[in-house]
């Protein structure tokens, strides 16, 4: 029921635990241990995909993560979608379903592949070559087509429910693989009682001994040596184990990332559960024990289902227990192919024939292949498979001096190829290691290092397991030592295991056929044969990075794990230069491809940036606020009673402040207390203002500039007393400004006694607005007199408000008689409601930031940012009045000085007003003197300026708005023309303040 | 992500830190006596040097202090961080 | 009248997670205390607390702490108290000595997070080692809690309290809770 082509017995799998899964609408069962590939080839299934490009039919190559056919899409629901999961790395659970990609209507029958048939047509580089023209048609038509025929999977529409976490954690020693090298590494580091990691992408620690069945460590079968080694680092308490994790990037100062997939394997996975977690490891030494990858042979046909990886056949039979054919040909250019084929031999698959590239076999590999009746075959070459869905056949021709003879053919419904094995560099790489060639073994190895790693086993050259075992644990030890640690008891390790050789092939296989009728694949998931990177080098392409663009060899989901090395080998027989001589691509981050889950982790919703909120919000929110907004704060913009939009709600708010009172949340204003004996002086440092000659108790509106002396923040600031200053700023401006003030402070003048302290959030503040207020707040006030007398305009006073400590401000940014009401944060809400309830007699109306916005705009007030844009001096904006012109020196004078800061034709800061009252501007129109210019211009028309702040003016009537024009206070009184979509729309230039501009009102 | 070490907490992560541009560039004592040229000079023109450079950062999400790092531009790796004020040390392989 | 009631709130609808235990700590005094080295004396003997100079570390007297934030900075706790006479009788102890006080009781609130995966739930947005051997009981430190600044104190191996502003509370709170919720 499990399958025809499992094993009786052996491998890993749990054979009580039989699990249902469905793979393309089909119902088939395999054991818990399996992965779907696995389960599928146990089932006599290896037809799993379609290629990118030619729809060719595809099996799965691989038993790992380097796997470039077999891609699958798993779905759970409609949201828990995943496309492009490798079937060799999706564990098996209940109820599993999986579909194919890239085919139409089936994977049996696939309407694309007519593209195979026209594959002469679409060489290396078609795409560059053939949709060219007509111009546009790209977007139109070649691209949305392209991307129908040649996809991968399709991502889910709907939002990703589950959760992803994020974590940082540091260690002393991060091993990556838990193969040989890695546990040996592991035992050794965490013998010296190190902090250890050990981490692994598979589902079970261990790597190759996964497989092995015959070697014996220590006296023990592999498999027990490697239970006892796995139990003895669970037991040490030091060491942090996780399977099912990918080391997938390297970032500097031995920053690895890693995704750990949590939930993926289950079949009903706890909602509590992370899906994926990122692990964000520091560690002080690394080792890489990533292991190496066996390499395709690039021959004719070498990709029809059937066709695979050798020492994947091995794995699927001896750690899955599923055989994966009936009748095998080995083709090999080392001794992987003969412990395949043995060990095959031995599981109940006939071994048709080896084909061994190579002239003679090292060792006594093939005398036991004969042994066990194995036509064993040296010199020769496979030069093409028959079959469709699935091999059922295989060319075998000799090699004679180079030349290929005449081709045999033998039926067989496996082919396994082994062209040696390709240390898996891909972590040393991202570290920025330097890679080194080494001919004998034609593999990158681990040069010098950049980063605090070493690499160990087979991922650096070093072959057979007691070699690899000695390797990782001297490996392991060494990274413990320098990380600070002593040394680990010596360990001899007692190995009995077959020995394979190190010979290997890269480049394309000869094959002596019409190369027009012969493809050979390099990468099987792109499409790209050998012809195709001929043809790229006889075009022109020399540097690896831009055959590979070219080809698109190396791009695929696997990036280039199993066609990299080929790829060169071609090159280099092409261009008759070695391959260091060619370099290699860069090996970039993710290993694998990555979930955008964990990267988000946890910033999503409600969590995706910190929401701020004043101690007056829910009032606000309980009233129907509209909220904007604010750098990360939510700030009410409006107060809408019922049936009102934006327009009418900031109307009625306006004239309430202009006629009788309003009361606004101004929490967000950033505030600042400067304290200490040089608190004046630094304040004269930072600000243009002059400050040694305010009073205690006396307010000023204090401009700050940069160095370069543009325009940086505003605020009114309050002396509390000869060393106390109460600095307010934008709302947005307030983490900057402080960085500011700290970094003249603390690196230009650290001999001032003067010390910054933020505030902020310390004191919620009200501000009452309008000719009513005093009348309203005075009867609150404990022990404050507010009579015009003793509490004038733009004063600070201290005392109580409703038996609450608090700071009162004489100050408008209305233009109308205000108070703000600061009072210690946690009795923000308390006192607004006790002011509110106060203000109930004279209609005091709660107002938002709009209705700030366009009170502030009638009186000409700016808001940096709005009307400077980083560009303005002070008096761009009619502030040139807050420059000390007696001061020394302060941030940003000796700029003001330079003649363009004050040349005629800056631009300046003016007010607008339309011919036509009713006209709104837009914000950010431009202004120009030519009338009548509709947007586009068919000519080019000098801009002047631009609207920087525009309303409808429910006091005036009409609309304002606030512009920067090129010397602008020239123009005042001029008309000007603003051109739009619409038509041209005709403006007068005005001074900048719309009401009360004598200020009368602040003392009403 | 740096690790970076700060003069008064130790090794930190970067993400804690803010960069803060090229250090030992002073504040004149007195900026009116400058020259346009001489003014832009010191509000502008950085080094940028390939190899070893002199530079401020702040540790704004710890203990607050400014402080100068010696950092290989080529390499990213950190060669020394020193107290704002202090000297820069004496490392040879100045600027490659 | 004084409350953090939506704070409140937010914490007492919390679910119970034993491995990591959150809550909101009471109203405390907290002063911003900045000085050179004349100041640290008498402002520690006048506070109860003796202000460390060792970066950060902490101090403690009965329930008061003296929190080293910087060379130059202390943030001094006072759970339950009122700052206003705490304030007065340090400016008294360094009157004449260049320093800076200042109230900044409302500014924050507390945050308890205790249990045995404590540290693993911080982890998960605080980029710090929170090995007892390299965080170890009596470390304080401003950094960082995701996107918020928080100051970290540990009080016990697996007893922690935050300090953080106001209005990142809502957030700080939800990101530990959601880091936690894998304990449920």
């Amino acid at each position: 029921m499990t399958g025809s082509f499992r094993t009786a017995s052996g491998g890993r799998i749990d054979r009580a635990k039989p699990l249902a899964f469905r793979f393309d609408g089909t119902t088939y069962y395999g054991f818990q241990g399996d992965t779907l590939a696995s389960a599928l080839i146990a089932n006599g299934v290896h037809l799993m995909g379609r290629s990118f490009k030619y729809h060719r039919p595809r099996g799965v190559v691989s038993a790992g993560s380097d796997e470039p056919n077999a891609l699958v899409d798993v779905r759970r629901d409609d949201a828990r979608t995943t496309p492009n999961l490798r079937a060799t790395q999706v564990e098996l659970y209940e109820g599993l379903v999986a579909t194919s990609q890239n085919r139409w209507p089936s994977l049996a029958f696939d309407a694309g592949a007519m593209n195979d048939l026209f594959s002469p047509f679409l060489p290396a580089g078609f795409y560059y070559k053939t949709f060219m023209w007509p111009a546009g048609a790209w977007k139109r038509f070649y691209e949305p087509k392209i991307r129908a025929m040649a996809g991968l999977g399709v991502a889910p529409t709907l939002p990703d429910p589950d959760r992803y976490t994020q974590h940082y954690a540091h260690c002393d020693v991060l091993v990556i693989g838990a193969g040989p090298a890695g546990i040996a590494a592991a035992l050794a580091a965490s013998a010296t009682g190190a902090r250890v990691m050990l981490v692994d992408e598979q589902a079970e620690f261990g790597g190759s001994l996964l497989a092995e069945t015959a070697a014996t460590l220590d006296g023990k079968p592999a498999q027990q040596w490697l239970a006892d080694g796995l139990e003895t680092l669970a037991a040490s308490g030091n060491v942090t184990l996780r399977t099912r994790t990918t080391a997938f990037g390297y970032f500097p100062h031995n920053m690895i990332a890693l995704a750990e997939r949590v939930t993926e394997h289950l079949a009903s996975p706890n909602p509590n559960l992370p899906r994926e977690r990122l692990w964000q490891v520091r560690a002080t030494e690394v080792v890489i024990a990533a292991g190496a990858l066996e390499r395709p042979l690039v021959f004719p046909e070498n990709d029809r289902p059937g066709v695979m990886l050798a020492d994947a056949g091995r794995t699927y039979l001896t750690r899955y227990g599923a055989k994966p054919g009936t009748r095998a040909t080995v083709f090999t250019a080392c001794d992987s192919g003969y412990r395949a084929a043995l060990e095959l031999a031995a599981g109940g698959v006939e071994v048709a024939a080896i084909a061994d590239l190579r002239p003679q076999v090292h060792g006594d590999w093939a005398a036991k292949a004969l042994d066990a009746g194995i036509d064993v075959r040296p010199s020769t070459v496979v030069t093409g498979t028959l079959g469709r869905r699935r091999v059922s056949g295989a060319h075998l021709a000799k090699l004679k001096a180079g030349a290929v003879g005449p081709a045999e053919t033998v039926a067989c419904d496996l082919v396994l190829m082994s062209g040696g094995f390709t240390p898996s560099v891909h972590m040393f790489s991202q570290s920025r290691g330097k890679l080194v060639y080494d001919p004998a073994l034609q593999v990158y190895l681990p040069g010098t290092s950049v980063e605090r790693e070493r690499s160990a086993g087979a991922c650096r050259g070093v072959y057979g397991l007691k070699a690899v075992i000695e390797d990782g644990y001297a490996r392991g030890e060494g990274a413990a030592k320098d990380a600070g640690f002593g040394t680990s008891s010596p360990r001899a390790f007692a190995v009995e295991a077959a020995e394979l050789g190190t010979d290997g092939f890269i480049g394309a296989v000869p094959h002596g056929r019409n190369p027009a009728f012969a493809k050979a694949f390099v990468d099987w998931q792109n499409d790209v044969t050998s012809k195709d990177i001929a043809l790229a080098t006889r075009e022109g392409f020399r540097s690896i990075e831009h055959v590979k663009r070219y080809t698109t060899t190396g791009m695929a989901t696997d990036q280039g794990k199993s066609s990299n090395m080929n790829a060169l080998g071609i090159v280099s027989e092409q261009l008759g230069v070695g391959v260091p001589q060619i370099g290699l691509t860069t090996f970039r981050p993710p290993f694998t491809p990555t979930t955008f889950g964990i990267f988000a982790g946890a910033a999503r919703g409600d969590l995706f940036d910190p929401i701020r909120t004043t101690p007056i919000h829910d009032w606000a929110a309980e009233r129907g606020a509209a909220f904007e907004d604010v750098s990360l704060w939510k700030r009410a913009h409006y107060f809408p009673k019922t049936g009102e939009d934006m327009h009418a709600a900031v109307a009625r708010e306006c004239k309430a402040v202009r006629s009788s009172a309003g009361i606004f949340d101004a929490s967000t204003l950033g505030k600042i207390e400067i304290v200490g004996p040089d608190a004046a002086e630094f304040m004269n440092r930072m600000y243009t203002n002059a400050w040694t000659k305010l009073e205690p108790g006396r307010l000023r509106y204090g401009v700050m500039l940069r160095e370069d002396g543009f325009v940086m923040d505003d605020g009114v600031v309050g002396r509390l007393s000869h060393d106390r200053f109460h600095v307010t700023t934008t709302t947005g401006g307030a983490p900057r400004v402080l960085a500011h003030m700290e970094d003249y402070l603390q690196t230009e003048w650290p001999d001032l006694d003067v010390w910054l302290t933020s505030t902020t959030e310390q004191w919620a503040v009200i501000a009452v607005q309008g000719p009513k207020s005093r009348e309203i707040l005075q009867p609150l006030m404990d022990d404050i007199d507010l009579s015009r007398a003793a509490f004038p305009h733009m004063s600070v006073r201290e005392g109580h408000v409703c038996g609450v400590p608090t700071r009162v401000f004489s100050v408008s940014f209305t233009g109308e008689l205000g108070f703000e009401v600061n009072v210690p944060a946690e009795h923000g809400r308390a006192i607004w409601e006790a002011i509110f309830k106060a203000g109930a007699p004279y209609g005091i109306t709660p107002y938002g930031t709009e209705t700030m916005h366009v009170l502030r705009a009638e009186k000409g007030y700016i808001i940096v940012g709005q009307e400077t844009d980083g560009t303005a001096v002070p008096d761009d904006v009619n502030l040139g009045w807050a420059v000390g012109k007696a001061k020394r020196d302060f941030v940003g004078k000796r700029s003001l000085e330079r003649a363009a800061m004050s040349a005629p034709d800056r631009k300046q800061l003016v007010g607008l007003l339309t011919t036509d009252p009713k006209i709104v501007l837009e914000e950010g129109a431009q202004i120009v003197a030519e009338p009548g210019v509709k947007v586009p211009s068919p000519h080019p028309v000098p801009m002047l300026g631009f609207v920087t702040s525009s309303y409808a003016s429910a006091t005036l009537e009409r609309s304002i708005a606030l512009a920067m024009i090129k010397g602008g206070r020239a123009r005042i009184g001029t008309k000007l023309h603003v051109p739009m979509p619409g038509g041209s729309i005709e403006v007068t230039v005005v001074e900048p303040s719309f009401y009360d501009p004598k200020g009368e009102r602040f003392d009403a | 992500m740096l690790i970076i070490n700060c003069p008064w907490c130790g090794a930190r992560p970067e993400i804690e830190f803010r960069y803060g541009g090229e250090a030992h560039i002073a504040r004149p004592a007195d900026p009116s006596a400058l020259s346009d040229q001489e003014w832009a000079d010191f509000l502008y023109n950085r080094t940028n040097p390939k190899g070893r450079h002199a530079e401020r950062w702040r540790h704004i999400h710890g203990c607050g202090r400014y402080f100068n790092a010696v950092r290989d531009t080529v390499s990213d790796f950190f060669v020394a961080t020193y107290k704002a004020g202090e000297p820069r040390p004496d490392i040879a392989g100045e600027t490659k | 009248m004084p409350d953090n009631a939506a704070l409140q709130r937010l914490s007492e609808g919390l679910r119970p997670i034993e491995a990591v235990r959150l809550s909101l700590l009471g109203p405390a005094a907290r002063l911003a205390f900045r000085s050179r080295e004349a100041g640290i004396g008498p402002a520690g003997e006048a506070f109860g607390v003796a202000l460390p100079r060792e970066a950060n570390r902490f101090g403690q007297s009965g329930s008061r702490f003296a929190f080293w934030l910087g060379p130059d900075e202390w943030l001094l706790l006072a759970p339950g108290e009122d700052a206003a006479p705490l304030a007065a009788a340090i400016e008294a102890a360094t009157l004449g000595v260049p320093h800076a006080l200042v109230d900044v009781s409302s500014r924050s609130v507390g945050i308890e997070i205790a249990g045995r995966e404590a540290a693993f739930a911080l982890n998960q947005g605080c980029p710090l080692d929170l090995s007892l051997a390299a965080f170890p009981i009596g470390m304080c430190t401003r950094t960082l809690l995701g996107k918020a600044e928080i100051v970290l104190v540990r009080l016990g191996p697996e007893l922690f309290h935050l300090d953080v502003w106001r209005s990142f509370a809502p957030y700080v709170i939800g990101y530990l809770d959601e880091a936690r919720r894998e304990f449920a």
